[in-house]
């Protein structure tokens, strides 16, 4: 092994039927090191980790680690945390019926009887040490997700590990506690703790990391330092071709000016739902692309769901072309032609055993109604014209939709609304946890769409992305609306400074 | 050897590979297991004769046909669970009382207040309507608690369970009415002319009505939808509550047949006996037809299949000459060996093993 | 139910911040105790003897360790049916090894806990380690052990061993708690030895879910399957040990029993699953799993019994009532149970969106 590594994998093979998801992958880790693991979807960085903490067997291949003289055989995610591997996942993996301290504690114990009143005392200790504000009796599933996440964190820093595997630990997480964590990665990585940092934010690799390795279908890139490695060729790397296309697209939002005669799209006065959200107004016109800008929380997502009636729609006036309308539930918008892909594409977008095909053809059926059923040749007619016009990868349109790449899942559902053909389209996140090839392809889409004629709201975590797609945007902040930009007004201080409360707020 | 060799790039093996993978393999098996295994111990399970009723009427006799008879029953049943377990993701256990409480209410209609009236107080298609009803209303019951209060299917069914038998005979007064009309005996019995037990017609009427539903309505769609993601359906505009709702009531309505055809057949009731058990076999036959337990895709052809197999089972026991008490311990014996063999582990590990055979057996014939 | 007692907001409060498994067992507690003094009042005389509550114990001993079993089941997410039938098996066998084969007691017992560990040990295996639902496997389960029970003897008959019979009467006096009979009599008040043994099984399990690692990992196991593993819980060996567990209690349950009836028959316990898991469910334990308490399911199954005695000394002693009742009882507790539930899950969503905000001000400025 290298001197100072404190992890070395050799040529770690992993596949699954019909797929080579490593080949021979090698991958070094030294102490204190913050190591970014880049790659598309579908490059094997999820695998590697899995490989890495038991989670699937390896086919072949060696994982050496530092203080051990043989090849470790690590065979479940228990025999990775006794070697000092930790790991917090993408996906929260802590148990919701426990307390927050047991969470921490839970599958570690020593000793078979516990005392609850030394483990609290425990947890506190650790909370406060990471300045997480939580009580260590809380039941996990009445914390807001954030805190969920910060307490999986808490748990692997708890455990003194030498490896710390972070897989996409931000993309729930708001800046400023975005910016917490990395205050606690540096002090990890000053005690010597060599840290696996998965993200899809190029931003934050080069804010903390030290070294970044590449992965794309299956197989090693390279290894870089960052000063050794620009942003452009990162993203070139990663996606296997030279591309230009991030700075291809500033600047294609024009201003857009709406044709004050014709009543908007969508009008909505004093809107207002059960998810906690101050009364909104908020318009949108023909062809137009805004879109509601805040952090994590704000109640930017609320705002869109109330608009579809997503949640239950407590009050307010909502006009399409200036008539009223009544929108109660979901089936009511899509019937007024509003669209929404819904910001979890999990929980709330696909249905996982269904093809493609289905899932295509899903709201459009619903919208036609039980009788009236598409057949199967015409269902996979519209299925066909999707993948061809949005490059969706699948095998055939029976393939279930769960097997799909993120990203492709994205594109199925995008289809899906599509076929409905809205007039207004509204996407929330749709480019989250996807690779930035597909990022940019949607970016591009919604402004073909807008171009069109439609009108599409666009939400991001990613202020440049919407900065390049929109032409207004709400901001939001404690959920409620304290400003508009438009034009001149729309660059990222402006943003930062209206959700940060400076002077451009008009309603607070 | 070089069969096997030769297999690798065989159509014919292809088909069995997808076969294997094939949802309606299992039912299949199983039948032919049992079919096979029938064969060898006493061929003359097979044979069927032509008889003749007490009024000249010719019937069918013989395993087969009691197979067909009974096989029904539970095969009507099975469509109508698939869709409970396909939109809730769980079964209804109460279905045995609920054909207790509809043929209580069958028996109840047809003899007003006098149980053993000369001739029916009421026209046998009201007494099967207002049992239809009856039934549907229990299986909005069971159906509200499930959609609407969010109750574990199990559970909420629960309800049904404890309480359906007692309800089927405080409907009665706990007395035991019997029917003694010919007309009304046909749907559990024999229509004139037709050898064939009734109650298969009925299980194909009622899977041909299935069917029709499905193919001139997006139902089937919906209910997988709804089974395997109810946040992505309810955003997609569906009314995922509603739909599981419905599920309940259409298995309301399948068992409202299924217990007609049982009081027809016996003329009368037992509160305590009639359709025992037949919970469990239907809940098996939707398992044996490789339907998830936990909802989401359903294929209601393989659980008709396998409520016959699941008939065919009961009956080679009962040929056997268990008794109806031990029949049971056989039973499970056989269910076990099946949900073993077709449990995706051990599906795997079986492939796994087939393959390094063949590996091994490719090697030495290269030698 | 107990709700409109409570009108005052701090109690809401203080149950909104109650965890799921304490709240589901207060308000079982609650209509327990509530229920029982109603009975007193308006029923009187049988319900203000002591003996009466005793009674309930002394029939429900079995089923409080049939429970006890099915509590750790449906906590880790699963389920057992097969406990009705292992039940029967075992008062079948062991009356056959005690009258047929002359048997010793002692080793009736050990036969009593072999056939539940058989069960547990088959059941859990094929649940944990081969990943085949729990539902079919002690579907399956049930039927093979009422069948078994046929086989091992057909017909009912009452054990005269004669060492058991001694075992079988012998009664524990409580000091203190008799009471007179019309005679003017003097009766002490008794239990008999299952209750003692439930009670002890109801203690331990108590202890070992609240304060051991053992316990705690069947919490975890049914809270979250997949986040449980990760967490590097043994997730396949606590499912396995659920069953393994649940078997052996429902041999104990089986023989306790046993020593109940003192007979053995294919139609004992029928039914007795379907009673385990309303008992559970009425004390709490929630079927998706995760939640639950032995506590909780010790007053489920005193709850179900003390509803049919009412029912039956308010004078509806047909037979169908109890079985309506019951199911009535069942009913309207799963349905308050899902509406405190999804009250409570509201509220904290809210509680949570508001804990959120305060922050955020001051998040702006740490980020410019």
């Amino acid at each position: 092994m290298k001197e100072n590594a404190v992890l070395e994998l050799r040529n770690i093979c992993k596949s699954f039927p019909g797929v080579k998801a490593l080949q021979n992958v090698d991958f070094t880790l030294c102490e204190g090191e913050i190591h970014a693991l880049m790659g598309e979807n579908g490059a094997g960085k999820s695998t590697l980790i899995k490989v890495l903490t038991g989670v699937y067997p390896k086919d072949s291949g060696t994982i050496m680690m530092k203080g051990f003289d043989k090849p470790l055989n690590i065979k479940s995610p228990r025999d990775a945390q006794n070697v000092g591997i930790s790991t917090v996942y993408q996906e929260i993996s802590l148990c919701p019926n426990l307390s927050v301290a047991e969470n921490i504690y839970i599958g570690r114990q020593k000793g078979s009887v516990l005392s609850w009143k030394k483990m609290n005392e425990e947890a506190q200790k650790v909370l406060d040490s990471l300045g997480i504000a939580v009580k260590p009796t809380q039941q996990l599933a009445s914390c807001s997700i954030a805190v969920q996440q910060m307490v999986a964190i808490a748990r692997a820093v708890d455990m003194q590990c030498k490896v710390l595997i972070l897989d996409e630990p931000t993309s729930s997480l708001d800046e400023n506690e975005v910016a917490k964590l990395f205050v606690l990665m540096r002090n990890l990585k000053a005690r010597g703790v060599g840290i696996i940092f998965v993200t899809h934010f190029l931003d934050q690799v080069y804010e903390v990391c030290d070294k970044i390795t590449v992965l794309r279908d299956g197989t090693l890139v390279g290894e870089y330092t960052i000063s050794e490695l620009p942003r452009v060729q990162l993203v070139s790397k990663m996606l296997g071709k030279e591309l230009d296309d991030l700075s291809d697209i500033k600047g294609d939002a024009a201003v857009f000016v709406a044709d004050e005669n014709i009543p908007p799209v969508f009008e909505a006065k004093g809107l207002y739902s059960d998810a906690d959200i101050k009364p909104i107004d908020f318009t949108i016109h023909k062809g137009e692309v805004n879109g509601f800008a805040g952090l994590l929380g704000s109640g930017r997502s609320e705002c869109v769901r109330a608009i579809f009636a997503a949640d239950k729609v407590l009050g307010g006036e909502v006009k399409m072309h200036g008539k009223p309308v009544r929108i109660t539930k979901p089936i009511d918008a899509m019937k007024n032609g509003i669209a929404y892909l819904s910001e979890d594409r999990k929980r709330d977008g696909i249905v996982g055993d269904l093809s493609v095909r289905d899932n295509i053809i899903l709201a459009m059926q619903v919208k036609e109604g039980l009788f009236k059923p598409i057949s199967k040749a015409k269902a996979t007619e519209y299925a066909n014209k999707y993948i061809e016009l949005l490059d969706i990868k699948t095998a055939s349109v029976n393939t279930p939709i769960k097997s799909l790449s993120g990203g492709n899942q994205q594109k199925v559902l995008l289809g899906r609304w599509l076929l409905t053909n809205p007039e207004y389209l509204i996407l929330d996140e749709p480019t989250r946890g996807i690779d930035v090839g597909t990022k940019v392809d949607i970016q591009k889409l919604v402004l073909k769409l807008a171009s069109e004629g439609m009108s599409v709201t666009f939400i991001s975590s990613e202020t440049d992305e919407m900065l390049r797609t929109c032409s207004r945007l709400v901001v939001m902040r404690d959920r409620k609306a304290v400003g508009e930009l438009s034009g001149e007004e729309l660059s990222q201080n402006m943003i930062m400074n209206t959700i940060a409360g400076g002077e451009a707020n008009g309603t607070d | 050897m070089a069969q096997i060799k030769t297999a690798k790039t065989n159509p014919v093996s292809e088909f069995f590979s997808k076969l294997f993978r094939n949802q309606i393999f299992i039912p299949i098996a199983a039948l032919l297991l049992l079919a096979i295994f029938n064969l060898i111990a006493d061929p003359s399970f097979f044979k069927i004769t032509l008889g003749y009723s007490s009024d000249g009427n010719p019937v069918l006799s013989g395993y087969i046909m009691t197979i067909l008879d009974y096989g029904s029953e539970l095969a009507i049943l099975a469509i109508g669970m698939t869709l409970v377990t396909a939109a809730s993701g769980g079964q209804d256990i109460s279905v045995g009382a609920a054909i207790a409480i509809s043929g209580s209410v069958v028996l109840r209609v047809l003899c007003g207040t006098d149980s053993r009236p000369e001739t029916l107080q009421a026209p046998i298609i009201v007494a099967f309507l207002v049992s239809c009803l009856v039934a549907m209303a229990f299986g909005a019951f069971n159906g509200t608690l499930v959609a609407y209060f969010k109750i574990q299917p199990m559970v909420a069914t629960l309800i049904l369970f404890t309480a359906g038998r007692s309800i089927a005979a405080w409907i009665n007064n706990n007395e035991l009415p019997i029917v003694s009309d010919k007309v009304f005996s046909y749907f559990g019995g024999f229509l004139p002319g037709i050898p064939i037990p009734t109650s298969f017609f009925i299980a194909v009427a009622c899977m041909i009505i299935t069917a029709l539903v499905f193919k001139f309505t997006s139902l089937g769609l919906y209910i997988q939808s709804v089974g395997i993601n109810q946040n992505s359906s309810r955003l997609n505009g569906l009314n995922p509550e509603f739909i599981k709702f419905i599920t309940y009531v259409i298995l309301g309505f399948f068992v409202a047949v299924a217990g007609f055809i049982k009081v027809s057949r016996l003329s009368t009731i037992n509160y305590s006996v009639v359709a025992k058990d037949i919970e469990m076999d239907a809940i098996l036959a939707v398992a044996l037809g490789g339907n998830a337990l936990s909802g989401g895709k359903f294929n209601i052809g393989a659980s008709v299949l396998g409520a016959y197999v699941i008939q065919f089972l009961t009956t080679t026991l009962y040929k056997l000459e268990v008794s109806s008490e031990a029949l049971s311990a056989y039973k499970a014996i056989v269910v076990i060996i099946l949900v073993v063999m077709s449990a995706p582990i051990v599906r795997e590990k079986l492939a796994a093993l087939l393959k390094k055979i063949k590996a091994s057996a490719a090697a030495k014939s290269a030698n | 139910m107990s709700e409109n007692k409570f009108s005052p907001r701090t109690i809401m409060k203080k149950i909104g911040g109650m965890s799921d498994t304490n709240l589901l067992t207060s308000i079982t507690i609650v209509v327990f105790i509530l229920m029982y003094i109603g009975a007193m009042i308006f029923l009187g005389k049988g319900f203000l003897k002591p003996q009466t509550l005793f009674n309930i114990l002394n029939a429900n001993a079995a089923l409080i360790i049939l429970s006890c079993g099915m509590t750790l089941v449906m906590i880790t997410g699963g389920i057992d049916i097969s406990v009705g039938g292992v039940t029967a098996l075992v008062s079948m066998s062991c009356a056959v090894y005690l009258d047929y084969m002359g048997g010793n007691v002692f080793v009736s017992m050990l036969i009593a806990i072999a056939i539940g560990l058989a069960f547990g040990l088959v059941q859990g295996y094929l649940i944990a380690y081969l990943e085949i639902q729990p539902f079919i496997v002690t579907l399956a389960g049930m039927f093979f052990a009422r069948g078994m029970t046929t086989i091992v003897h057909t017909n009912p008959f009452n054990v005269e061993n004669e060492s058991f019979v001694a075992l079988k009467d012998t009664r524990i006096i409580i000091p203190g708690m008799g009471s007179y009979n019309k005679a003017g009599n003097y009766i002490d008040a008794y239990i008999e030895i299952g209750v003692i043994v439930a009670l002890l099984i109801v203690a331990i399990l108590f202890f070992v879910l609240k304060w051991t690692k053992f316990g705690r990992n069947f919490y975890a196991v049914g809270g979250h399957r997949q986040s449980a593993l990760m967490l590097g819980v043994n997730v396949k060996r606590v499912t396995f040990s659920s069953y393994v567990l649940c078997g052996l209690f429902a041999g104990i349950g089986g023989y306790v029993y046993f020593m109940h009836v003192g007979s053995g028959a294919a139609s004992h316990a029928m039914g007795a699953e379907m009673n385990a898991i309303a008992s559970t469910i009425i004390g709490g334990t929630m079927l998706t799993g995760g939640v639950g308490n032995i506590i909780g399911t010790l007053f489920g199954v005193m709850s179900l019994s003390l509803i049919q005695n009412i029912v039956s000394s308010v004078g509806l002693d047909q037979a169908w009532w109890t079985g309506i009742t019951i199911a009535a009882m069942l009913c309207i507790f799963l349905v308050v149970q899902s509406i405190v539930v999804s009250r409570k899950s509201r509220q904290t969503k809210k509680q949570a969106a508001m804990a959120e905000k305060p922050q955020t001000p001051q998040n702006k400025a740490a980020a410019n």
